[in-house]
């Protein structure tokens, strides 16, 4: 039986590997899952991968769909190599949708050109109010962010449905739980005439080179990453925990709530009951899948979202049930999980030793750990 | 408000207050032996699609529950299987398990979504059960209530009185030290991963079968989550999980029938009461940080590798 | 007993044991031989292969090739438990204790057979009181001292009846006192036949209590000696392969008063820590200070408070180069021209995961040069790290290696080194040559006694005596809390300082403080 050996150092190959191995067996999995519901998988397979992309208003989806992940997981990577974990991102979202939809409503009957520019800017406020409250708890009362943040998407939820049923309604809706359609005014302009994909997409490209910058070339960043990586060494070193956890919470949830508004003011157009089908969710599987990493991050959430078009067209196609997007979200993170192990481990084909599974020299004599 | 409807409500409570100590129950077993599984939600969801699913098709609610529970043994070893021999990161881990058993549930569900079944029924103990209000009020639940007070006075015996319980909490505090003296640390943890998804599984199987006999995409709402937050709010000690499960219980059902009590507030806004109370708890709870640091097991969400 | 010794078949026997890691041989071709009733040491220093050695004979490990032999008969021991079963007990260095658990559940978690709770009390409490090994069975762990814990373990092990017990580094965590305390216990398990193996880097005791040693080098058996015919001078030899080195101290008037602490309270917020109480120090330009103590007495938290990692209410209790410091941040208190080695290396005073370059950014402040505007300044951090590398001779796969795959010696020369370049006019070091093997602890300590040359205001905090004996103009003693006035190392004895330990002294007062 092989057995698992701790490698001296961590395999750089493996680094950029995992995330690739991760996908092509995720697409493995799903031609053998797709042979077991019945459908010919290379066919399914087509239908799902490759048939969205093959006329240009699919691959305008394509983009569309991409940019409230790059953009939930630009912040989201951010934060997670800080350790500080907003699970919440699908709650900031919808708090950012409800700020600049609230504008959009308050001023339904003025045409202005400022109208947009404020709506993104109470999107961004909305959702960093949103994370303001798991960022002063923890570093007020030292209360743990992942169940904290969590919480809060189930009440930024329900806060959205009683809006959009009281409130909120739309008066000439014939009673259904949505707000008025906002206007054109109100509407993010799209890039290409006759496609849906907006202009977030490209100031989602443009926060992805920043978050670079940031993390990589900035002192500040570097901070942040000390502080994931090792916290007794952050406290050594003077950086200050509570500033990188409101930095790292305030950050994601701006962004997530810009990414609510360009989502209600874009494809959707209104406030509804559902107006994301677990963007913040995926984007943390994306920001995994991405290595943290901002290029990483955009190249996943191009796969994630291209995993959410082909769960629509399938549906249609095919009649597969759309939740076969979430599994294989799921499925491809944990297969990145399982490749991970090979960045710090290796395969050893070995006669098994009975008692232990992993091997690893002994720490250096005298090592304080 | 008469007095039926004072016990209809209490009666609710029980019932809403037992898949959280379930599941909490579940979680805290595994917390005690160091392995923090955050993955309480998707189990719970797994076993209430399979224990919904099997039953409809077999007939039988013991099946039923009986395959949600192996269910949710079932996504628990998984995670058995990535953070205890792979070593993965315990948080991203158990995020990814709630995902997928997200994902899963949906999936398998689907065929399901709007079919009905007779739910678990409350069984009548001969005598205890016709005493007038106190009967109705304490002797007339079914078996999977019974079922979680036999597990509370167990986990108590577990953890004060046996031998086991003391291991598992040498190895909740220190795996290194537990491996020093010989314990098959990886085992042990592996024994109480499997026992979380295990009552994680019942958790949501109960939520399937008796509390609305029907499947629904994402039914637990949350309560996975509340059942972690529900562990750290009891310290970690099986008594205060089910005086919590209960507060929470409590909490649950004021959705419902806060109107009829006389509260007037949108259904969506007391729907919301369960979170933030979960919140506040968390907040009340880790404020003094030496009653974290004395309480939580000392290994928690660290991986351990037997190294020779 | 040692003639009798002679004659008797060996308890425990290693023939020819060999293991190897990936990247290191810790033992190779070892022979070792035990009778009843000897106290055999195991010596060598840091990075020998004791650990390992023990490890094998204690069923944690398997060895690769070679046979252990118990009574004469080869034996496989497979786990602990076996060994145990066998007869071997073991008291580890860093003890494999239960903080949140009683004494009684602690040992019972080590017994092969289960015994009744109130029939192990009562076992516990005579055996505790045959062996002079005071300890009470219902007391929380964590309540315990150092000393009391290993008093918990060996208690553990003797309860199981044991033929032979390995003890592991015993006494870096006792007062000379407890240490001859310990002796006489050890001597009379001997007496009664039990195998005593005793794995040691300090030459003294070994001489003072062993029958025999089996001296260890770089994982192989250089020698055997009966350490009471060797000298000092004799064993280091077979020991490092060459004497021990002295440090040079040439006499220096020390000048103005660098680092101030001054009426110094701190209560812990960790249930497990201790609280310090009216601390007085001074440290002066040109001159080390030396804190000895056996962990556990305020070490830690009097380190956060001087490092700045732990904030200060007052506002009046440090003064750095004559500014308060008690409000600055470790940042701005490097500012001020503190520097600070901690006593944790990996994941405090270097990030494990980083590279040595990013690593040497870690304390980096205002008036280096590394950082601009915000903007590293990554040209400048890759030759500050490699000049610290080279200046100290750290061994590393280049300034790209990651800190983890440095060994601890060479870890901490690259700490040191990155501190003492970035220019300190107050250097704080805790536990500077704790297990770095000689010849990195040999470069050190001669640089810290450098800076010292140099006008710099040196403070160590050490639990080895001898160091600092060897590095210090002044000694203080921490114990529970509480320091003891910082007398002239010439002035003092290593008998002093124990008695000291123990608490046995008068704190420093202010006034004494000003006028020393």
């Amino acid at each position: 039986m092989p057995r698992l050996e701790r490698r001296a150092q961590p395999s750089r190959v493996m680094m950029f590997a995992s995330p690739l191995i991760a996908a092509v067996l995720m697409l493995m999995t799903g031609y053998i899952l797709f042979s077991i519901m019945g459908k010919e998988p290379l066919h399914a397979f087509w239908v799902f991968f490759i048939k969205p992309l093959t006329t240009t208003y699919g691959i305008g989806e394509w983009l569309l769909k991409s940019t409230p992940l790059i953009l939930c997981g630009i912040g989201l990577a951010i934060g997670f190599r800080a350790r500080v974990f907003n699970i919440g991102a699908e709650g900031q979202f919808t708090m950012g949708a409800i700020a600049a939809g609230g504008v959009a409503l308050y001023f339904y009957n003025t045409d202005a050109v400022w109208i947009l520019p404020l709506m993104m800017l109470a999107g961004v406020l909305g959702g960093m109010a949103w994370a303001a409250i798991p960022a002063f708890l923890r570093t007020r009362f030292n209360t743990n962010e992942i169940l904290v943040t969590l919480m809060l998407v189930y009440v930024a939820q329900l806060f959205l449905g009683y809006l959009v049923q009281g409130p909120w309604r739309d008066p000439e809706g014939f009673n259904f739980p949505q707000s008025r359609m906002f206007t054109d005014s109100e509407t993010m302009p799209v890039l290409v005439e006759g496609l849906r994909v907006n202009w977030a997409f490209i100031v989602a490209l443009v926060l992805v080179a920043v978050s670079w910058f940031f993390s990589f070339k900035m002192f500040a960043g570097f901070r942040m990453e000390v502080s994931g990586q090792a916290p007794d060494a952050a406290r050594y070193a003077g950086f200050s925990e509570k500033r990188n956890v409101w930095f790292a919470l305030l950050i994601s949830g701006g962004l997530a709530g810009f990414a609510g508004m360009a989502e209600v003011a874009g494809p959707i157009g209104q406030l509804q009951p559902i107006i994301s089908p677990g963007y913040g969710f995926a984007a943390i599987i994306v920001a995994y899948v991405g290595r943290l990493h901002p290029l990483g991050v955009l190249l996943a959430s191009l796969l994630l979202s291209l995993l959410y078009l082909g769960g629509e067209t399938a549906q249609m196609d095919l009649n597969l049930p759309s939740a076969i997007t979430g599994l294989f979200q799921g499925i491809l993170l944990f297969y990145l999980l399982a490749a991970d192990i090979f960045i710090h481990y290796r395969l050893k084909p070995s006669p098994s030793d009975s008692r232990t599974t992993i091997t690893s020299p002994p720490e250096p004599e005298g090592d304080i750990t | 408000m008469s007095t039926e409807q004072m016990i209809l409500i209490l009666v609710s409570v029980v019932t809403a207050a037992t898949p959280l100590a379930f599941a909490a129950f579940g979680e805290l077993v595994t917390e005690r032996a160091g392995v923090l599984n955050l993955g309480v939600e998707g189990m719970m969801l797994l076993g209430a699609v399979i224990g919904f699913a099997v039953t409809k098709d077999s007939g039988s609610l013991a099946f039923g529950f009986f395959a949600g529970m192996l269910a949710g043994m079932a996504m628990a070893l998984i995670f058995a299987v990535l953070t205890q021999h792979l070593q993965t990161n315990q948080v991203a881990t158990g995020l990814a398990l709630t995902l997928f058993g997200a994902g899963l549930s949906a999936f398998i569900g689907k065929p399901y979504v709007g079919m009905t079944l007779t739910g678990l029924n409350p069984i009548s103990i001969p005598y205890l059960s016709d005493i007038p209000v106190l009967g109705h009020l304490l002797f007339h639940y079914d078996l999977v209530v019974y079922g979680s007070f036999v597990l509370l006075f167990g986990l108590i015996w577990f953890f004060k009185h046996s031998h086991w319980g003391l291991v598992v909490r040498a190895v909740g505090e220190s795996p290194v030290a537990a491996h020093a003296i010989g314990y098959p640390v990886i085992r042990i943890r592996y024994f109480a991963i499997l026992f979380g998804g295990a009552m994680s599984g019942i958790a949501g199987a109960y939520l399937s079968l008796a509390i609305t006999p029907l499947w629904v995409e994402g039914m637990t709402a949350g309560r996975g989550w509340i059942a972690l937050a529900l562990v750290v709010f009891a310290t970690w000690k099986p008594t205060r999980v089910m005086v919590g499960a209960y507060l929470f219980g409590g909490v649950t059902i004021l959705q419902f029938y806060g109107q009829g009590m006389g509260i007037h507030v949108p259904s969506q806004i007391l729907s919301m009461l369960p979170y933030i109370v979960t919140v506040v708890v968390l907040v009340l709870i880790s404020r003094n940080p030496k009653t974290i640091l004395l309480n939580q097991p000392m290994s928690l969400g660290v991986s351990f590798s037997p190294r020779t | 007993m040692s003639t009798d010794t002679q004659t008797k078949l060996p308890r425990l026997e290693l023939v020819g044991i060999t293991k190897a890691y990936p990247s290191v041989i810790a033992n190779q071709d070892v022979n070792l031989v035990v009778r009843p009733g000897e106290i055999h040491a195991v010596l060598g220093e840091n990075g020998a292969g004791k650990s390992t050695l023990m490890k094998i004979i204690y069923g944690v490990t398997k060895p690769d090739s070679g046979s252990v032999l118990w009574d004469n008969r080869e034996v496989h021991i497979e786990s602990p438990a076996q060994a145990r079963k066998i007869g071997i007990g073991m008291v580890f260095q860093h003890f494999s204790l239960f903080e949140t658990l009683t004494v009684a559940e602690n040992i019972s978690l080590a017994l092969d057979s289960a015994i009744a709770p109130h029939e192990l009390v009562q076992r516990i409490e005579e055996v505790s009181q045959q062996y002079g090994l005071p300890i009470d069975p219902h007391r929380l762990i964590h309540s315990m001292s150092v000393g009391e814990r290993q008093r918990v373990e060996i208690v553990r092990c003797l309860l199981n009846n044991p033929r032979l017990l390995i003890m592991d580094e015993p006494t870096s965590v006792l007062t000379p006192q407890a240490v001859l305390k310990l002796f006489e216990t050890l001597r009379r398990l001997a007496a009664e036949g039990c195998s005593i193996l005793y794995i040691s880097h300090k030459l003294d005791e070994i001489q003072a209590l062993c029958d025999k040693a089996t001296i260890l080098r770089g994982g192989r058996v250089t020698g055997t000696a009966i350490p009471s015919q060797e000298t000092r001078e004799s064993l280091a030899q077979m020991m490092i392969g060459r004497s021990l080195p002295e440090c040079q101290m040439a006499p220096k008037m020390p000048a103005e008063t660098r680092l101030r602490v001054h009426q110094l309270n701190l209560s812990t917020i960790d249930p497990f820590g201790t609280t310090l109480k009216n601390i007085n120090l001074d440290v002066r330009s040109g001159e080390v200070v030396g804190i000895a103590g056996i962990s556990g007495n305020g070490q830690k938290e009097l380190m956060a408070a001087l490092s700045g990692e732990q904030p200060m209410p007052k506002g009046t209790t440090t003064q750095i180069c004559g500014v308060w410091a008690d409000r600055l941040s470790p940042g701005q208190r490097r500012d001020l021209g503190l520097r600070f080695v901690p006593e944790e290396r990996l994941g405090r005073g270097a990030v494990p995961s980083m590279s040595l370059r990013l690593n040497a950014l870690l304390t980096t402040g205002a008036g280096d040069g590394l950082v601009n505007y915000g903007l590293i300044s990554y040209a400048h951090v890759r030759s500050f790290a490699r000049d610290v590398i080279e200046k100290f001779n750290v061994k590393c796969g280049g300034d790209e290696a990651l800190a983890s795959s440095l060994s601890g010696g060479n870890l901490q020369k690259f700490i040191v080194g990155r501190e003492i370049s970035l220019q300190p006019k107050v250097m704080i070091v805790a536990q500077p040559t704790w297990g770095v093997d000689v010849g990195a602890a040999q470069i050190i300590r001669q640089a810290l006694i450098e800076l010292r040359n140099q006008g710099v205001a040196v403070l160590v905090v050490s639990e080895e005596l001898e160091e600092l004996f060897m590095i210090c103009d002044r000694i203080a003693v921490i114990a529970e809390g509480r320091l003891s006035p910082a007398i002239p190392a010439s002035e003092t004895s290593v008998e002093k300082i124990g008695l000291w330990m123990s608490g046995a002294f008068v704190e420093a007062k202010v006034e004494e403080v000003q006028h020393a």
